[in-house]
């Protein structure tokens, strides 16, 4: 019952977001511009999936995902700015120009090309991933200490790209992108198909996440949750395991960043505060830890949120958020897709009281509670 | 001789914990280790498993010397521990849990594409039977009765196919009949493994106590002997008794 219930809220998921939306913009309904914003929503969402491996299952808080989401960010962002430069026919981007640069640092030559700057955007936050998760991990931090230790070097880093000094635009961050693959960024044709193609990352990020979880290296992980000495004394090198789920989580943030950079036509160090992260960890509690769905469903419900709050009331946002995250610590710790099974459950107790006849105890909850399980049915 | 320990001492903030100047073990061998309260029982597990680092001593487990092997290289050795508090992963299922135990090769890759066989999955069931657990299979581990919990963590410890089982007061919290149970458990692990169990219930050592007894006082072996001697020796009942524990004179 519960798999069949969860299948079918996936093939909802996906009808509406690859037939529902792209055909209700056809149809002159949907504007461009909100296509636009979901396809950056289901970029935060596969950032989010990420989370969800490293916090959700693994139990490893790591507060610097935003920043490997702008490291993915950062590098389609290069490629993107210096083919816009050849465009107009410049041999530097404005920024340099304005900085007196006298030619392209080298670590920018790698992105005049495309498959080069990909490749990049997935392998540089891999590389740092491994290298910060080596040491941090091998020293057997875990814990709060992990995440104030991903938390200060997230903030190092924005301080970092903060400076004219690290060429990557200072606090402007990069912009004035143009065309990606040759084709016009600001037309509707080629956003739709960026907003294609990020949603089936998501689908593919999401199917082997599940998969990975399914299978025994992700039992392992939740392993580590549970009992992280046992593991050890089981023989498996927990390190080995740790590092594994970090770079996997980085590369996904990875991911997500280069599709939202063409998106969003900017990216800048203000992404990668430590705010962001914060904000992205929320998305996952919301949603619901250990489970791939509610980190999806957190991440879009959000920023969904987030998109009506600020344009209705922008003072509000915060504390929308404080309240929300206060309620589901305090009442459904296992955020919306939690709080549905709860009610599924209940739906399905009550309905086998009634077949047998008998009044459920539940049946007055349930009934006054209906309205919130309509809220949640409505994010999947 | 599977496991011999020479000069072995270790302690904390000044204070001896350990000092056991020899102790051996045959394989096969099921040793019960008694003492009171903070003698060092425990604390010799630890350091036998490689959670602790003795400041002296060897350890020849095989033959071999275990000194500054992680406890992921001593468990491959053949060390399995059980600790005094079950620690089980709660949220996978009885099943899973002895999964995840069983030897095999245990890297990141290996578990990725692990795949499951009838002739792996039997096996588990044989001990998952053995320990009493067949009918609850699909439960979550943290689910489990407190018994059944450390039934649990017996099985992962032997899935592991260790030469040395380390049992960690293994019938805590138990009921008598469950207590009995585990008793016939631990002896009939002895005749495949090296077993060193810790206990302080009198009645489940006289059952399980085939061999030989070690006490520890203070951190230091007092005796070594069969059961009925070390229950008569005066200086075993003066350091109980010295801690108002009467279980001995009762028996």
């Amino acid at each position: 019952m519960p798999d069949k219930s969860s299948k079918l809220v996936t093939l909802l998921f996906v009808l509406f977001f690859a037939i529902v939306l792209p055909a209700g913009h056809l149809m002159g309904i949907v504007s461009i511009n909100t296509i636009s914003l979901w396809g950056r929503y289901c970029c935060f969402a596969i950032a989010a999936l990420g989370i969800d491996l490293i916090w959700g299952y693994t139990g490893i808080m790591s507060m610097c995902q935003a920043f490997f989401f702008c490291l993915g960010g950062y590098c389609m962002g290069m490629h993107l700015l210096l083919k816009a430069t050849a465009l107009q026919g410049q041999e530097l981007p404005d920024f340099m120009v304005w900085n007196n640069f006298s030619s392209l640092p080298a670590f920018w030559q790698p992105f005049h090309g495309f498959v080069p700057a990909v490749v990049l955007a997935l392998l540089v936050p891999a590389v740092i991933a491994f290298v910060i998760g080596f040491f941090v991990f091998r020293s057997r931090i875990k814990g709060v200490y992990m995440a104030i230790i991903t938390q200060a070097f997230a903030l190092g880093m924005y301080l970092l790209f903060l400076r004219n000094e690290t060429k990557l635009g200072g606090t402007n961050g990069l912009t004035n992108f143009k065309a990606v693959l040759g084709f016009d960024l600001s037309s509707s044709n080629t956003k739709l198909a960026l907003y294609f193609a990020t949603v089936a990352m998501l689908c593919i990020s999401y199917i082997l996440c599940r998969k990975m979880m399914a299978s025994k290296f992700g039992k392992v992980l939740q392993a580590i949750r549970d009992s992280e000495p046992r593991v050890g004394y089981t023989a498996y090198r927990v390190l080995n395991y740790k590092l594994a789920v970090f770079v996997v989580a980085a590369v996904l943030a990875g991911l997500a960043g280069m599709l939202y950079v063409p998106q969003t036509g900017i990216i800048t160090p203000g992404r990668m505060s430590v705010t962001s992260s914060v904000e992205m960890l929320m998305w996952v509690a919301l949603g619901g830890r250990g489970k791939l769905k509610g980190a999806i469903i957190g991440a879009l419900l959000v920023n969904c949120l987030y998109s009506l709050c600020t344009s209705l009331f922008p003072e509000g946002w915060l504390f929308v958020l404080g309240v929300l995250y206060i309620l589901t610590v305090l009442y459904f710790d296992k955020g919306f897709t939690g709080l549905f099974d709860k009610f599924a459950a209940l739906l399905r107790s009550r309905r086998k009281a009634v077949v047998e006849g008998v009044p459920s105890p539940h049946a007055e909850n349930t009934r006054v509670s209906h309205p919130a399980m309509a809220r949640s049915s409505e994010g999947n | 001789m599977l496991l011999e320990v020479n000069n072995l001492s270790v302690s904390f903030g000044g204070v001896q914990a350990l000092n056991l100047s020899h102790f051996q073990l045959e394989d096969k061998e099921l040793r019960v280790v008694i003492g009171p309260n903070g003698a060092g029982k425990s604390t010799f597990m630890d350091i036998l498993c490689g959670k602790t680092k003795p400041d002296t001593g060897e350890i020849l487990f095989n033959g071999k010397a275990t000194n500054g092997l992680t406890e992921v290289e001593i468990a491959e050795l053949g060390i399995g521990r059980k600790f005094q508090k079950p620690s089980v992963f709660s949220s996978l299922t009885v099943f899973e849990n002895m999964t995840l135990a069983a030897r095999m090769k245990k890297d990141v890759f290996s578990s990725l594409f692990f795949r499951m066989t009838p002739a792996f999955k039997k096996r588990i069931v044989a001990v998952a039977e053995r320990v009493g657990l067949a009918g609850v299979l699909d439960k979550q581990a943290g689910a489990l009765s407190h018994g059944q919990k450390q039934w649990l963590e017996i099985a992962i410890v032997v899935l592991q196919d260790p030469k040395l089982l380390l049992i960690d007061e293994p019938a805590a919290g138990m009921s008598d009949r469950e207590t009995e149970r585990t008793g016939e458990l631990l002896l009939e692990l002895s005749k495949e493994h090296g077993v060193i169990v810790i206990e302080h219930d009198m009645h489940f050592v006289r059952q399980i106590a085939n061999n030989r007894v070690s006490v520890l006082v203070n951190g230091k072996l007092l005796m070594e002997g069969a059961f009925e001697e070390v229950r008569n020796d005066q200086r075993v009942i003066d350091c109980y008794l010295g801690r108002a524990n009467a279980q001995l004179e009762k028996l």
